[in-house]
C-alpha cells in the first residue's frame, strides 16, 4: 500500500508538470488554431537559457531564471508568433503543423550543436529531502512541484475569468469576430497567450530540468505526453488539460510498475486512442460545433 | 504535347541514364528516393486528395518492410512477400480507419500519431518476431524472372518498374469515378455527401490504399537495405513523409515525388555542412512554409499564372482577338 502511494505522489507531480505543457498547448489551440507540435521543445529549451545565464555569463540562479523567462517570452513568446505563426494563420492547420514540427528539430539541434549533447545537471529549487507519513516516504520535492504547478495553473485560470484582460482572451478564443466587433484588440489578445505558454514552459523547465536533466531530446517525450494530456483531457479546457495531465503522470507512473515496464509508454498512447474514439471531446471538454 | 508530359518523358529519360554515370551510393540514394516516393504518393492520396491528415505512414512502411524481411528468411519468392505486405497494411489500414475515420481532421492526426507509436514499440519489443532493437538482417534480394536483383543496377531498375507501374495505377486511381470522389470530400465534404457520395466509406478507402502504398514501399525498402531494425519507422520517418507531400504540393500529382526528391537529396546536398545540417533543413522548411504553405508545385503554379496573366494583358492592347 505504501508503494502505491508513492508511486501517486510522484505520477501527481510529474503528471502536474505534463500539464502546465497541455495547458499551454490549449490555449494556443484555441486562441489561433495552432498545433504546436514543438511544445515539448518550448519546454526543453527554457532550461539551457537559464544553463547560459549561470556556466556562461556567471549570473547567480535567481537572476539566471529571470533571464531565461526574459528571452524565452522574446523569443517562444513574441518572435514565434510574428515571424512563424502570424504569415501562416491564413493557410490553415496544415502548414503550421509542418512549420512547427520543423521548428522543434531546429530547437534540438540547435541545442545539441551549440551547447552540448550531453544531459546537464540543474540546480533545483527545492530540498530533496523525503518525509514518512505513516510507512509512506513521499518527496518534499514532488510535494513542492505539484503545488507550485497548482498555484500556476489557479493563478491563470483566475485570470482568464476575473480580470477583464483575461476575460477578452476568452472572448477572443470562442469568437474571434464577435470579440473584434466588440472593440476587443484580437491581435493583442493572441499574443498574451503566447507569452502566457511561454512563461508556462519557462515554468514547466525549471520544474521537470532538475527530475530528467536538461538534454535536448527530452522535448521530444514531453511534447507528446503534454499533447496526449491535452486531448485525454479536453482540447479546448483548462480544467480539462490540468485533469489529463494528473491522470496521464499517474498511468505513467502505475503502469510501468504494475503492468510492463517495457511497454511503459504504450498506456498514455492507448488511453489516447481510447478516448479519441469513445469521446472525443475529453473527458472534460465540450464538443467543438461547425456551422455548415 | 502538355509540359507535363514532356517533362515526365524528360524525367524518365534522365532516371534510365542516370545509374550508369553514378557510383553505387548513388544508385542507392536514387532508389531509396523511389522508394520514399511510392509511400508518399500513398499518403498523398489520403492527405492530398482526401484531406485526411496521417502520421502513420511509417508504421505501414514498417509492417510491410518487416513483413518481407520476415517472409523472405523463411524462403518465400518475393512477390509473395511483396502482396501480402500490401494487402496486411490495406487491412490494418481498414481496421485502423474504421472507427478513426469517426472522428476526423486533427483527431485523426492524433490517433494515427498514437498507432504510429504503438507500432514502433512493438516493433521493438516483440524480439522473438522482429528481432528487437538488433533488427533483422540476412535476408537476400530476390531473384526475379531469373535475374538476380542482388546488383545495384539491376535492384534499381526492378525498383523503378514497380515505382512506375504503382504511380501509373494511382493516376489512374485519381482520374477514376472513385478518385474524383476523393476530391470532392476534400473540397467539401456536405456537398459531396449530398450528391450521394458516402463520405466514410470514400475516406476509408482512400486511408486503407494509401496504408497499402506504404506497405508496399516498404516491402521494397527491406531487400533494399538488406537491414531493417526499429529505428527507421519512427513518428519522425512519419513527420518525414508528411514533409514530403506538403514540400511538393499536396494533392497534385507530382508533388510527393517532387517534395521525397528534395527530402532523399537535401541532407546529401547539405552533409558537408556537418552537424548543422539539421539546422539548416529545418530553417529552409521554416521558411518555405511561411512563404509558400501550398508547397513547391504551388509555387510553380503561382508563377506560371502570373506569366500568362502578363502575357494577356501585353497582347490585348494590341492585337484585341485575346479569346
Amino acid at each position: 500500500m505504501g508503494e502505491f502511494f508513492q508511486l501517486l505522489v510522484s505520477g501527481l507531480s510529474t503528471g502536474s508538470i505534463y500539464a502546465l505543457a497541455a495547458v499551454g498547448f490549449t490555449l494556443l489551440w484555441q486562441a489561433s488554431q495552432t498545433i504546436n507540435f514543438a511544445q515539448g521543445e518550448f519546454v526543453m529549451l527554457p532550461a539551457f537559457f537559464i544553463l547560459v545565464g549561470t556556466h556562461v555569463l556567471g549570473m547567480n540562479f535567481i537572476v539566471a531564471v529571470l533571464f531565461g523567462l526574459i528571452v524565452t517570452l522574446v523569443l517562444l513568446g513574441f518572435a514565434f508568433k510574428r515571424v512563424i505563426i502570424d504569415p501562416m494563420l491564413p493557410h490553415g492547420v496544415l502548414p503550421i503543423v509542418i512549420a512547427t514540427i520543423a521548428f522543434g528539430i531546429l530547437i534540438r539541434d540547435s541545442v545539441k550543436e551549440f551547447y552540448s549533447a550531453e544531459a546537464q545537471a540543474f540546480p533545483s529549487f527545492f530540498s530533496e529531502e523525503t518525509m514518512s507519513v505513516f510507512d509512506v516516504v513521499i518527496s518534499l520535492q514532488d510535494i513542492a512541484i505539484l503545488s507550485m504547478s497548482l498555484a500556476t495553473i489557479g493563478l491563470l485560470q483566475m485570470f482568464l475569468t476575473r480580470t477583464r484582460t483575461g476575460r477578452c482572451m476568452q472572448a477572443t478564443a470562442q469568437n474571434r469576430a464577435v470579440a473584434e466587433i466588440l472593440g476587443v484588440n484580437v491581435n493583442r489578445m493572441i499574443l498574451y497567450t503566447f507569452l502566457i505558454n511561454a512563461g508556462l514552459a519557462v515554468i514547466a523547465s525549471v520544474l521537470i530540468s532538475p527530475i530528467y536533466l536538461a538534454k535536448f531530446s527530452n522535448g521530444q517525450s514531453i511534447g507528446l505526453i503534454a499533447f496526449i494530456a491535452a486531448i485525454v483531457g479536453g482540447f479546448n479546457q483548462i480544467r480539462g488539460a490540468l485533469a489529463g495531465g494528473l491522470l496521464i503522470g499517474v498511468v505513467d507512473n502505475m503502469s510501468a510498475a504494475y503492468i510492463s515496464a517495457e511497454y511503459r509508454t504504450a498506456f498514455p498512447l492507448l488511453l489516447l486512442i481510447v478516448i479519441i474514439l469513445v469521446r472525443p471531446q475529453g473527458l472534460f471538454g465540450t464538443s467543438e460545433e461547425r456551422t455548415v | 504535347m502538355r509540359p507535363v508530359v514532356i517533362a515526365g518523358l524528360i524525367a524518365l529519360g534522365l532516371l534510365v541514364i542516370l545509374p550508369f554515370g553514378l557510383k553505387s551510393y548513388g544508385i542507392y540514394v536514387l532508389t531509396l528516393w523511389m522508394v520514399y516516393s511510392i509511400a508518399a504518393m500513398g499518403l498523398n492520396l489520403t492527405l492530398g486528395y482526401a484531406g485526411q491528415v496521417s502520421l502513420a505512414q511509417a508504421a505501414f512502411l514498417g509492417i510491410g518492410a518487416y513483413t518481407t524481411a520476415i517472409m523472405l528468411k523463411a524462403g518465400y519468392p518475393f512477390f509473395a512477400a511483396f502482396g501480402v505486405s500490401a494487402g496486411l497494411a490495406f487491412c490494418i489500414g481498414l481496421v485502423l480507419g474504421y472507427p478513426a475515420l469517426r472522428v476526423q481532421h486533427h483527431f485523426l492526426a492524433f490517433v494515427t500519431l498514437g498507432f504510429n507509436a504503438l507500432v514502433w514499440l512493438v516493433f521493438r519489443n516483440e524480439e522473438w518476431l522482429t528481432g528487437g532493437t538488433y533488427g533483422l538482417m540476412g535476408f537476400s534480394r530476390p531473384t526475379i524472372l531469373g535475374v538476380d536483383t542482388s546488383n545495384q543496377v539491376v535492384f534499381y531498375f526492378f525498383s523503378l518498374g514497380i515505382f512506375l507501374l504503382l504511380a501509373f495505377v494511382l493516376w489512374w486511381i485519381v482520374r477514376s469515378p472513385w478518385g474524383r470522389a476523393f476530391q470532392a470530400l476534400r473540397e467539401n465534404p456536405i456537398r459531396a455527401n449530398s450528391l450521394g457520395v458516402d463520405v466514410r466509406r470514400m475516406t476509408l478507402l482512400a486511408f486503407a490504399i494509401g496504408s497499402a502504398y506504404g506497405g508496399m514501399a516498404g516491402s521494397l525498402f527491406a531487400p533494399l537495405v538488406e537491414f531493417i531494425d526499429p529505428h527507421s519507422f519512427t513518428l519522425d520517418t512519419s513527420l518525414m513523409l508528411l514533409l514530403m507531400v506538403i514540400i511538393g504540393g499536396s494533392g497534385k500529382f507530382f508533388g510527393p515525388i517532387l517534395g521525397a526528391l528534395l527530402v532523399v537529396l537535401l541532407p546529401e546536398g547539405l552533409r558537408f555542412t556537418e552537424g548543422l545540417y539539421l539546422i539548416i533543413y529545418a530553417g529552409l522548411v521554416i521558411v518555405l512554409m511561411v512563404f509558400c504553405p501550398s508547397g513547391l508545385l504551388g509555387v510553380y503554379d503561382r508563377l506560371s499564372a502570373a506569366v500568362r496573366i502578363r502575357l494577356a494583358g501585353r497582347q490585348e492592347p494590341s492585337g484585341g482577338d485575346v479569346p
